[in-house]
């Protein structure tokens, strides 16, 4: 226990103490920032405003502003629990490269207690910097226009907690097989350009053509996308009803913006969305755990 | 002196390239073993096959009596290790780093405090544990390797060139670090380096060459069946020297006279007396020994 502690707290550490790899994690949040602030914020407003009124009805500022805050503030989150997750556990690859991984290892730790040490402090992190964002997020809602519950907020936050479990999952796999500063470099730079656009961040996936909508619904964190997506602007969907909105307008734009997922033609209900997510990281999570015990295996 | 690593018909390949070949030695208890050969000898991968780092493909290894294969946890807690590079995280402060070490072998709270407090005194680390490990100098960061080294009070302490690059100042502080920790613990050193004097120092001497042992012995051993004595004359002529009929070598202000051993070096003076009225007589370096084993010199961390 002292030893998975003492990991922990060191890797924990180094990620924030590390300022090239706390900064490079933040990036790919930031440019979602810098894109709603210089256009996608405009569209998605125009396009609201334009959809509602077609349909004959006044649209407060405040309830555009809601939707509007809503798309950006799970998109951000969306983003931030994957592309955080991946640079800061970074450090795995790190130390293989400098050759840490070497000093910690002529110590009697066990192979399984460094590969979680790594994943608690990954998550920890990941959390830290996430929970920061929601807490953002949350301020920037209450300025644009809120509509949230205390239920809302607390969905929201399990959400998070399970989009981050994910990424954190995922990433540890897929960096269990990097060893160089190159494979770092490289898997970063498609995670944090390729990331969004999977996950309907930058662009709602309803905008996708209906191939690529297929193949995205195969991917486990689209649903954590959508789970955000409905907690954040359920409370605007149900004002829009409240002020008369014809249900069918709402609809539309829940299907819009990515709150209705279809998989081959079904609607996934929350419940299926949530099942999916979890089922994604106990898969996830178990394949890193094998890897481990099969390396282990194969060294001795 | 009880035998304290045991080394067995040991091999490693990787694919085509047998990195060590049937090495045997044994290393005792509190002794000074020194480890040569140039880059790519087998050094490093016998190294990492005793810290349980790499799997041997044959023969037996044995620490402190216990197989690392079987007993891991027991062979790393006796053992103590120095990178060739440091291995520290750069971005943390020394103590930062030394207590997430030291938790590794479970020394956490007031012990590790004491610990720290005496490596401190070893190692004049004082003005150092609140530094960031990256912004010391090359010195000051060796000196932390070797505290991280010795923190779980190791029976085994491997450097694997430790002073290489340097200054002399530090060297000898490291040096004088270790001589203390052999002293009062009777800590044994494996030590690979580059430097011949080191190497001098040593109580054993393994000189790997290609993956297999090309010799072995104590330094004395060594130096009188590879190279022989050196006479060296002051005030003499060039034709006094060459009248001896030994090889000779003109230096700055003396001639050097090569003799097969010690024994030819005093039939000389005694037949000679009126030639040696100032001389002195050495053995043959380690560099000279390394050279006439291996064929190369072993200089700046790369066999030549």
């Amino acid at each position: 226990m002292k030893q998975l502690s003492a990991l922990v707290k060191r890797n924990t550490k180094l990620y924030f103490r590390d300022k090239g790899m706390f900064f490079t994690s933040l990036i790919t949040p930031l440019i979602l920032l810098v894109l709603y602030g210089t256009f996608l914020g405009n569209i998605y407003e125009d396009t609201f405003r334009g959809a509602l009124q077609a349909a004959g009805a006044s649209v407060p500022d405040g309830l555009i502003g809601g939707c509007v805050g809503g798309e950006l503030a799970s998109s951000l989150l969306a983003v931030c629990c994957v592309t955080v997750a991946f640079c800061s556990n970074v450090l795995m690859v790190q130390d293989k490269v400098s050759g840490a991984r070497r000093d910690l290892t002529v110590a009697p730790v066990r192979r399984g207690t460094l590969a979680l040490g790594y994943y608690i402090a990954n998550l920890l992190s990941t959390l830290l910097v996430c929970y920061g964002a929601v807490a953002v997020c949350l301020l920037y809602l209450s300025r644009v226009g809120w509509y949230l519950t205390g239920t809302d907020v607390a969905l929201l936050l399990l959400d998070v907690l399970l989009l981050v479990l994910f990424g954190c999952a995922l990433s540890s796999v897929i960096h269990f097989f990097l060893s160089t500063q190159g494979q770092i470099s490289a898997v970063g730079t498609v995670v944090s350009a390729g990331y969004g656009f999977l996950c309907g961040a930058y662009m709602p996936i309803s905008q996708f053509s209906d191939g690529l909508q297929k193949a995205i619904s195969l991917l486990p964190g689209t649903y954590g996308t959508s789970l955000l997506r409905n907690h954040c602007l359920r409370g605007v969907f149900q004002e829009m009803g409240n002020q008369g909105f014809p249900a069918e307008i709402v609809e539309a734009i829940r299907d819009s913006v990515d709150c209705n997922l279809y998989f081959f033609g079904d609607k996934v209900e929350t419940g299926a969305m949530y099942l999916a997510l979890g089922g994604a990281v106990i898969l996830l999570v178990a394949l890193y755990v094998l890897l481990n015990l099969l390396r282990g295996r194969k060294e001795k | 002196m009880d035998t304290i690593i045991e080394i067995d018909h040991l091999s490693k390949s990787f694919g085509d390239i047998r990195a060590v070949q049937d090495l045997s030695f044994q290393v005792r208890e509190g002794e000074l073993f020194a480890f040569l050969g140039v880059n790519g000898a087998g050094k490093s991968t016998t190294i990492n096959i005793l810290c349980g780092q790499l799997a041997k493909d044959g023969g037996s290894v044995r620490i402190c009596g216990a197989d690392p294969d079987r007993e891991a946890d027991r062979v790393k807690r006796s053992l103590g290790v120095v990178f060739q590079t440091s291995v520290l995280d750069k971005s943390l402060s020394v103590r930062d780093n030394l207590e997430s070490r030291a938790a590794l072998y479970g020394i956490t709270g007031k012990a590790f405090s004491r610990r720290l407090e005496e490596l401190s005194g070893l190692l004049e680390l004082d003005d150092l544990l609140k530094r960031t490990v990256g912004k010391l100098s090359g010195g000051q960061r060796r000196r932390i390797d070797i505290a991280r080294a010795l923190l779980h009070q190791p029976r085994i302490l491997i450097l694997d060139e430790p002073t290489t690059g340097l200054d002399p100042q530090t060297r000898k502080l490291l040096w004088d670090a270790v001589s203390r920790m052999r002293r009062e613990k009777s800590m044994t050193v494996f030590l690979t380096t580059h430097y011949m004097e080191e190497a001098a120092d040593a109580d054993y001497v393994v000189i790997l060459d290609s993956g297999r042992i090309a010799a072995q012995g104590t330094p004395l051993t060594l130096k009188n069946t590879y190279t022989g004595d050196f006479i060296t004359l002051y005030g003499m002529t060039e034709e006094q020297v060459r009248g001896l009929g030994h090889p000779y070598e003109a230096i700055r202000d003396a001639y050097r006279v090569s003799v097969p051993d010690t024994a030819a070096a005093t039939g000389l003076i005694v037949r000679n007396p009126e030639v040696f009225r100032d001389y002195e007589i050495t053995k043959g370096r380690m560099d000279d020994v390394f050279l006439a084993v291996t064929g190369k010199k072993l200089t700046g961390g790369a066999g030549k």
